[in-house]
């Protein structure tokens, strides 16, 4: 069984759960940047939650599949289309040998996830299939699909079986916003932050720019005035200069004080900017499915509200998989 | 938010998976040899529900997922961890001294440093001609010679797949600091040997980057498809500890450098050797001079 790519779409990759236990040297989990919808694609079509899906960027890829499949798409709006004809999102549905599978445009969110009865059956590097584009790891040959790519899909290793029709509940979808607050916690470097910077931060409607892409999330909107000091030995003259450190996944970087960033799960894994907050890991959803433009508030959480966060998305989880037999 | 204990270390909740541990402000060997002990020490006893260590230069981060293990516990074990190894001046790490051949001012670094010159300190001049100027060089000749002349200590390998920071084995007032460009190019040549504060680098990639760019290696130190010699193991080649000496060649000799590498012949000249930081720091010059006696 195997899906041929008729036309790529803008930035179509190969994305499971993601790779862990290798940060230390340089290599970011990847995976999909928008785990819940990914979960939500698999389980409807009968695969484990964390099983590789093909993840669509503003633009749908066209697919030919060479088998009868069931096929799910999740996330961002994005009308599928089995030979021209529509199929409903958050739903499965099943396709036969030969037919195509497009998209509509864009018409809420960023990214789509494709999930196909099987998985998506690329090698396991590392510990998993998805892929790394700028170490060119991964995924299928370590980059973006091209026209002609032929995508080899598994006999399935998930535990569900695969039935069209299968539907995630109306109070489990995501609905996207063009408008939206992400939860973080401060900290890492926000000492350097002057209690006005402070403020600045937390009190602006940061616009997303077009720089928005699996490495980082580029914001505009205001400068941060930062405390003035004697740079460390090592750190470089820049008031947002720091030695360079690691960075978390989901950290804001603010590199000469204005355009904060939003490392996501491509991220470089250390560097020599200040992080000033973190947004929380289950936010991190939430910043994948925002498109150029999108007005976003940080919103202050401390650790025992993001702990909080998190039951309440494991509880999501698991009526979504009683929900899908998952 | 964060808090400072006795020591100076900053500790700080990267989110509700990371905690973020700052050791000192400013860089130094000690602090990085304490950031290698404190995460070699959680390797050893790594409690359940750690999904990554990542030492760095004068710091470190690990990811938790909290589901699994309570974030206050390992804030706390942490900390003891610090407390238990002390300054670190003790711990003696077995490690390996590497020879790494550099083409100085060669010409895919040059093409791309005067693409980027509208984003420099310097734009009438060269990379390695401006961080030879402000550091006090006669020219660029004797500036390569203090670049390539004693050894580097690799005190993070990050930013992208492989990517070794370097740390200049010499006393402070020896060491090379160069700011990093005013903005990041958008190019940077794969194995560019690039200088950013008191940092050296190997790019292990091609794409973006900030640091000043003063020549190229031949020597492949990532590839993911491992079918080099030196990565049959793994495909990333820099461990944080390992010693490094720049060795200048000309041309010709990275010509016949690269020949090999595309034979897939190449490998990375390396022996292996203690490092241990006290009798280092009490002779800088003499305990270099026997490392590298290790590569003849």
């Amino acid at each position: 069984m195997s899906i041929e790519v008729r036309k790529p779409g803008l930035s179509t990759t190969v994305q499971d759960a993601g790779r862990t236990g290798y940060y230390d040297l340089g290599i970011p989990p990847s995976g999909a940047l928008d785990q819940y919808s990914l979960r939500a694609a698999n389980l409807l079509v009968g695969n484990d939650a964390g099983d590789a899906v093909l993840e669509v960027v503003y633009m749908g890829p066209e697919l030919v599949f060479s088998e009868a499949a069931v096929v799910a798409v999740t996330g961002a709006v994005m009308a599928p289309k089995v030979n021209g004809e529509e199929r409903p999102q958050w739903e499965s549905f099943a396709v036969d040998a030969g037919d195509v599978l497009s998209f509509g445009y864009l018409a809420g969110g960023a990214r789509a996830y494709v999930a196909v009865s099987g998985g998506v059956d690329v090698p396991v590097v590392l510990g998993s299939r998805s892929t790394y584009g700028l170490g060119a790891l991964g995924g299928f040959s370590g980059r973006p699909l091209a026209a002609g790519d032929v995508l080899p899909v598994g006999s399935g290793s998930g535990s569900g079986s695969a039935s069209a029709g299968r539907s995630v509940p109306e109070d489990l979808r995501p609905t996207w916003s063009k408008d939206v607050e992400v939860r973080v916690m401060m900290g890492l470097y926000d000492h350097r932050l002057s209690a006005d910077g402070r403020a600045t931060f937390l009190d602006t409607t940061w616009k997303l720019t077009p720089v928005a892409d699996r490495i980082g999330f580029r914001y505009s909107g205001a400068e941060l005035e930062t405390v003035d000091r004697e740079p460390p030995f090592g750190a470089g003259q820049d008031p947002s200069n720091i030695v360079d450190a690691p960075y978390p996944i989901g950290s804001i970087q603010v590199p000469g004080s204005v355009e904060p960033i939003v490392l996501h799960r491509d991220a470089v894994s250390g560097g020599g900017y200040m992080m000033v907050a973190t947004v929380l890991s289950g936010d991190l959803d939430l910043v994948a499915q925002s498109a150029p433009g999108t007005r976003t508030r940080f919103v202050e959480v401390d650790l025992d509200g993001a702990l909080a966060l998190r039951a309440e998305r494991r509880g999501r989880d698991e009526r979504l998989r009683e929900a899908l037999g998952g | 938010m964060t808090a400072t204990t006795e020591t100076g270390a900053r500790y700080s909740w990267g989110g509700d998976e990371f905690i973020f541990v700052e050791l000192a402000e400013e860089m130094s060997l000690q602090a990085n040899f304490r950031a290698m002990a404190i995460t070699g020490a959680l390797r050893e006893q790594r409690p359940d529900g750690l999904v990554d260590i990542c030492p760095a230069n004068a710091s470190y981060q690990v990811r938790y997922d909290p589901d699994v293990l309570n974030p206050h516990t390992l804030m706390k074990q942490l900390k003891d961890l610090e407390q238990q190894v002390g300054d670190a001046s003790d711990v003696a790490l077995p490690t390996r001294v590497l020879e790494i051949p550099v083409l100085y001012r060669d010409p895919w670094t040059t093409e791309t440093l005067m693409r980027f010159r509208d984003r420099h300190q310097d734009p009438d001049a060269t990379d390695i001609a401006y961080a030879a100027r402000i550091n006090g060089y006669a020219d660029e000749d004797e500036f390569i010679a203090a670049h390539s002349g004693s050894p580097w200590f690799t005190s993070m390998v990050g930013f992208v797949a492989g990517l070794p920071f370097k740390y200049q084995m010499v006393p402070r007032d020896r060491q090379i600091v160069v700011p990093k460009y005013l903005r990041p190019r958008t190019d940077t040549p794969k194995q560019t040997v690039g200088y950013g504060g008191c940092f050296s680098c190997i790019y292990s990639v091609r794409g973006a980057g900030g640091y000043q760019m003063f020549g190229i290696t031949p020597a492949p130190i990532y590839d993911p498809t491992q079918s080099m010699p030196d990565f049959t193991d793994f495909m990333v080649f820099f461990r944080p500890g390992d010693i490094v000496k720049f060795r200048p060649v000309d041309r010709d000799e990275y010509d016949s450098l690269l020949a090999s590498v595309e034979a897939k012949e190449f490998r990375i000249k390396q022996a292996p050797v203690d490092f241990a930081l006290a009798p280092f720091l009490d002779d800088p010059d003499g305990y270099n001079a026997t490392l590298l006696e290790a590569l003849r």
